[in-house]
């Protein structure tokens, strides 16, 4: 047998360029996430110091009144915050019980092929655009409560809260069913030969499991009740209103921001500024959130 | 034998009945709040339908219809049309697609197969992580600030869908991730074994067998680009345009002053032109309005006439998210029953 010569050295890696290129240009499509979050920070951070320097930090944080148009505009985050977070509470009263529902029936009783059918629908769900949550709740949902409380305006937060709340059911349906069925069987079965039946199982062994995903399953839909903007800009009413009554109407932080830039603001005056300070005020309630729920599923995480 | 005899020592608890009755009527109770779900969804698609069609067969004909489709918004309710709002929509859902899919699949891919386990990777994970969490009025405070007014680039539709763009990035890139983290280790061995490099093994093996979950993302990520408002809302995108971004062929002949007030009669290589995204005349740098936009803009007016409006154009609205997301659903289903590693 004749030796064949070795014209190649296949024991050094060759560096190849093109790999390198392409490498690197699927890099630079990664970290335009990281360029994306940092100018949404600078953004927010550099127009709100404008507002904040004609408007002190102590005034926007606590006066009690949003007036943007009165001859001496006040600026108090207050009522806007209590909008947000009014028409959220009322979101969550109907999406905690409801999702969870869900969740446990989904999980734990239902069959494979229930499943099947219930999921896509709960996704279809999540899909509709809000604006056309936004004409349910104008159109359907507070004349419905009108039956019940004949004098609701037809500007108020608890139909936009009660529509928030059906938006949020398939994010926490979804999010702490996930969480229940990684729950290990065994436990299911222990508790099974204990003489528990389904229901106590689900309730005594099956969620305190998966309790982490299901708080955090909370927290996220909450995050996303603050950030919605279309169902309360439609249903919610355009006036700022401290209050905490939820058939009033009142403004929320995002129903602010729309209703602003839907008027003809000009560029530099303080009222194009207050968007922004309001958006912050929007960011970093939703990046709590955020960080509650991730903290949530982290700390209270019971491994098997 | 006495089967229906207890074993000896046993004895069925006294409260078992009323236990298991709590059982069954929590069965009752989750079918009830699930289907809630299908109840609200199929609610909102009568509202509309029963709201809009008449609206669109007033006259038991096609005509207003056809009307509603090819005509400006108006002040009278039944000369208004969503002809701006659907040509617009089409433009900017083709212009995120364009942005959001090479950008969100190259992210996803390079996260899975390339990223090394160090800071920068931490970091990038982080923020796709937030920026899914970040609510999208907010990415129209940032299409605002930085595209309208630091680069003045004006409220156009290159802007509109640069913004939806970033607002999807996320979706589409946790999505990559999941197929392709999902592709098995031994199809890349396999590639790389043969003398493969790396990009080969990713583009030629992983991406292919990735692609169905891939594309759902897609899918999903560009039905909600098509029904968002608030960015839109926040960028100073108008509600009332009664012009098209691009010319029809009609158009052809048509006498048009140009800004120095000199008269002009329009060729078809004007028209020709103003269907190409760039150029002097690209409908990129041009002014447009949306579907959901025109909805929401009919919703604030007082006469119920423009409600009917609002309804049909929800109508048509809801018709394409429901068919673009049942078609992902779809999809998922079909690879999850056809995929066995």
């Amino acid at each position: 047998m004749t030796d064949v010569p070795i014209t190649r050295d296949f024991t050094r890696r060759r560096f190849l360029w093109g790999e390198r290129l392409i490498e690197a240009a699927l890099f630079g499509a990664a970290a335009l996430s990281l360029v994306v979050t940092v100018s949404i920070v600078y953004v927010l951070l550099s127009e709100s110091m404008r507002f904040f320097a004609q408007v002190p930090i102590g005034t926007f944080v606590s006066d009690t009144v949003w007036a943007p148009l009165f001859a001496e505009p006040r600026y108090g985050i207050a009522p806007l915050l209590c909008g947000t977070l009014l028409s959220t509470l009322v979101a969550l009263a109907f999406a905690v019980p409801v999702g969870l529902l869900v969740a446990i029936y989904l999980s734990e009783f239902a069959s494979a092929r229930a499943r099947e059918v219930i999921k896509p629908v709960l996704e279809l769900l999540a899909g509709v655009p809000t604006v056309i949550f936004g004409y349910f709740a104008l159109l359907v949902v507070t004349p419905m409560l009108r039956t019940f409380i004949p004098e609701l305006p037809t500007f108020n937060i608890l139909s936009a809260g009660l529509v928030i709340g059906i938006l949020i059911v398939p994010y926490i349906a979804s999010v702490s069913e996930d969480a229940m069925r990684a729950v290990p069987n065994a436990m299911r079965e222990g508790s099974f030969a204990l003489g528990a039946t389904k229901l106590e199982t689900a309730f005594s062994v099956v969620a305190p499991a998966a309790i982490s995903g299901i708080a955090g399953a909370f927290v996220l839909g909450m995050s996303r009740a603050v950030g919605e903007t279309m169902v309360v800009a439609i249903a919610g009413g355009q006036q700022p209103n401290l209050t905490f009554n939820p058939t009033e109407g009142a403004a929320t932080i995002t129903a602010f921001i729309a209703q602003v830039a839907k008027g003809d603001i000009q560029y530099g005056t303080l009222e194009y500024y207050s968007i922004y300070a309001a958006g912050l005020a929007l960011l970093v309630l939703t990046l709590g959130f955020n960080l509650i729920a991730f903290w949530l599923q982290r700390t209270f995480r019971e491994q098997y | 034998m006495a089967a229906d005899a207890a074993p000896t020592g046993f004895a069925a608890p006294a409260n078992l009945a009323i236990r298991k009755t709590f059982d069954a009527t929590f069965v009752v109770w989750g079918l009830l709040a699930t289907a809630l779900g299908l109840t609200v969804l199929g609610a909102l698609l009568f509202e509309l339908v029963s709201d809009g069609l008449p609206r669109l067969f007033a006259d038991g004909s096609f005509a207003p219809a056809a009307q509603f489709f090819s005509s400006f918004p108006a002040s009278k309710a039944a000369e208004a049309g969503i002809l701006s709002a659907w040509v617009g929509s089409i433009l900017v859902v083709l212009t995120t697609a364009a942005i959001a899919i090479p950008l969100g699949v190259a992210a996803g891919v390079y996260l899975e197969e390339y990223a090394p386990k160090n800071a920068v990777t931490g970091a990038i994970e982080l923020t796709v992580n937030n920026l899914a969490g970040v609510p999208s009025i907010i990415y129209g405070l940032l299409g605002l600030g930085l595209l309208v007014q630091s680069l003045k680039m004006g409220s156009t539709i290159l802007v509109g869908g640069l913004t939806l763009a970033l607002l999807i990035l996320p979706v589409i890139i946790v999505a990559t991730r999941e197929a392709v983290r999902s592709v098995p280790r031994g199809i890349r061995e396999a590639a790389l074994s043969v003398g493969a490099t790396k990009w080969m093994a990713t583009k030629d093996h992983v991406l292919p067998y990735a692609s169905p979950g891939i594309v759902t993302g897609v899918i999903i990520g560009v039905s909600r680009a098509l029904g968002e408002t608030a960015p839109l809302i926040v960028i100073g995108v108008p509600t009332f345009v009664a012009f098209l971004p691009v010319m029809m062929p009609t158009e052809v002949g048509t006498v048009v002053y140009d800004q120095m007030g000199n008269e002009r009669t329009l060729s078809a290589m004007d028209v020709a032109a103003s269907w190409s995204p760039i150029g002097p005349q690209g409908w990129l740098d041009q002014s447009f309005t949306v579907l959901p936009m025109q909805m929401f803009n009919w919703t604030q007016r007082p006469e119920p006439e423009f409600l009917q409006n609002a309804a049909a154009a929800g109508m048509v609205l809801l018709l394409i998210t429901l068919i673009l997301n049942g078609f992902a659903i779809a999809l998922r289903y079909q690879m999850r029953k056809n995929i066995r590693w």
